[in-house]
């Protein structure tokens, strides 16, 4: 922080530090990081938890069979994603429903919360996309070998193949390609989330420097504003989506 | 023009600023502010901490209360259509029902009407036939009477000029040959004459 202030003084009037947004600092003193720190992470988390809580809990508190608009929304991110799950997952989907909406609404309203100016965007983090990738491969994992036992492994033998050879390099690759998951899947998420925002910074930048000139950046951000409420909700349904096709894998192999 | 020049230099500068940043994180990720924020580990506990605190709250929010009754009235719903649709079909039926009836009521109560005509119809023939009958019966009676009468007035008349041909024979021969000729023999032969 003390260090960016000195680039704003060296740079001319360009102000812009596109990552200080997403700097995990204490609410309360100046203490070092610990495990149990709240930190404006766990603030914007909370409030995820309240508007979780605002859209879904309260205006299904008096449910009707004719549902007013609160309700109607309630109800259709149940149904959109229920009807993912039912897509992918079938029959067997039905359990881990809770937690596949669980994840959905979480990244959700992370991401369309982090839009809101001067807050806090947990899912440009890797720690966190991490944790919730590492949740569905080890659960991935855990669910295929107490399913299928060591057949699992047949997960990676593609048996399609022409000549044993080639499966065999076909099982190295599937193999990597199974590892490599968690990553891909977070990064996809926290990098969408972290370049959004740093673009969206650096076009704010612009806008003092430029003075009166300054509404040309400002409509460019309006129109980078749209497209990353759309990239917010997208990567929410990506991650989503391919938690159910992991999760697929574990429970039908091929 | 100037503008854009600004705006070029101002970003070339961000950019340059960013990989200094950059280039400083990688050599001082000790320090908190400097690098990337998402690769500074020491806030690592205290991020992955908060995340399962959050996780495990909304879970709980949504697998106790919220999915519940989400379900529960989709379900309740979807019940409910069901049901009307169901009544609806059951109106449909009943409704159908009462139109056969209506039809069936209608062709009874046609029958019954050509039934009632064609009774009254007989009947009515009955009657004419009867009347046609007696009618028949009276004209024939009269017609027997008048020719009994016609044939009595013929007897009658007969008789008549028999009488008068008599008398006029009679007369005849007593002014022809007065005696000679004996009336009742020519009684006789003019009875005989006019009768054959």
């Amino acid at each position: 922080m003390a260090g960016g202030a000195e680039h704003g003084a060296s740079s001319g009037g360009i102000n812009a530090h596109p990552m200080d947004q997403f700097i995990v600092k204490p609410l309360f003193g100046d203490e070092s990081l610990g495990l149990f720190t709240v930190t404006n992470q766990t603030l914007w988390l909370a409030v995820g938890v309240l508007f979780a809580f605002l859209l879904l809990a309260l205006p299904t508190r008096n449910a009707t069979l004719v549902p007013g608009r609160m309700q109607s929304v309630a109800e259709s991110l149940y149904m959109f994603v229920r009807k993912m799950v039912a897509d992918i997952l079938g029959e067997d989907g039905a359990k881990f429903f809770p937690y596949i909406f669980t994840v959905f609404m979480f990244i959700l309203i992370a991401n369309v919360a982090g839009l809101i100016p001067a807050s806090f965007t947990p899912t440009a983090h890797i720690a966190v996309t991490g944790v919730l990738a590492l949740i569905v491969f080890i659960s991935v994992t855990v669910i295929g070998f107490m399913r299928h036992g060591l057949h699992f492994i047949s997960l990676f033998w593609v048996s399609s193949a022409p000549t044993v050879a080639l499966r065999c390099v076909l099982f190295l690759i599937e193999l990597i390609s199974y590892f490599v998951r968690p990553l891909s899947h977070s990064v996809r998420l926290a990098g969408n989330m972290m370049a959004g925002h740093a673009v969206l910074k650096v076009f704010a930048a612009f806008v003092p420097a430029l003075g009166i000139l300054g509404v040309v950046p400002i409509a460019a951000m309006t129109g980078i504003f749209a497209l990353e409420l759309l990239v917010a909700c997208v990567q929410a349904y990506i991650f989503t989506i391919l938690t159910c096709v992991y999760l697929k894998d574990a429970l039908h192999l091929h | 023009m100037a503008l854009f020049f600004s705006a070029a230099q101002a970003a070339t500068e961000t950019v340059h600023e960013a990989a200094e940043e950059l280039r400083a994180g990688v050599h001082a990720t000790e320090e908190a502010a400097g690098g990337l924020p998402q690769v500074n580990f020491d806030a690592f506990p205290s991020q992955v901490f908060w995340l399962l605190v959050a996780l495990v709250v909304m879970y709980l929010m949504f697998n106790r209360v919220v999915l519940p009754r989400i379900g529960g009235i989709i379900e309740e719903r979807h019940d409910a259509v069901e049901d009307d649709l169901d009544r609806a079909a059951d109106y449909k039926r009943r409704a159908e029902e009462a139109e056969a009836a209506w039809q069936k009521a209608l062709s009874d109560a046609r029958a019954e009407a050509q039934a009632i005509a064609d009774a009254t119809k007989a009947e009515i023939q009955k009657e004419i036939d009867a009347a046609i009958e007696k009618a028949d019966a009276e004209i024939a009676a009269k017609t027997a009477e008048s020719e009994t009468r016609i044939a009595e007035i013929r007897a009658e008349a007969s008789a008549a000029v028999q009488e008068v041909a008599r008398e006029v024979a009679v007369a005849l021969a007593e002014a022809v040959a007065p005696g000679a000729a004996d009336p009742s023999a020519l009684t006789a032969a003019v009875s005989k004459r006019v009768e054959g």
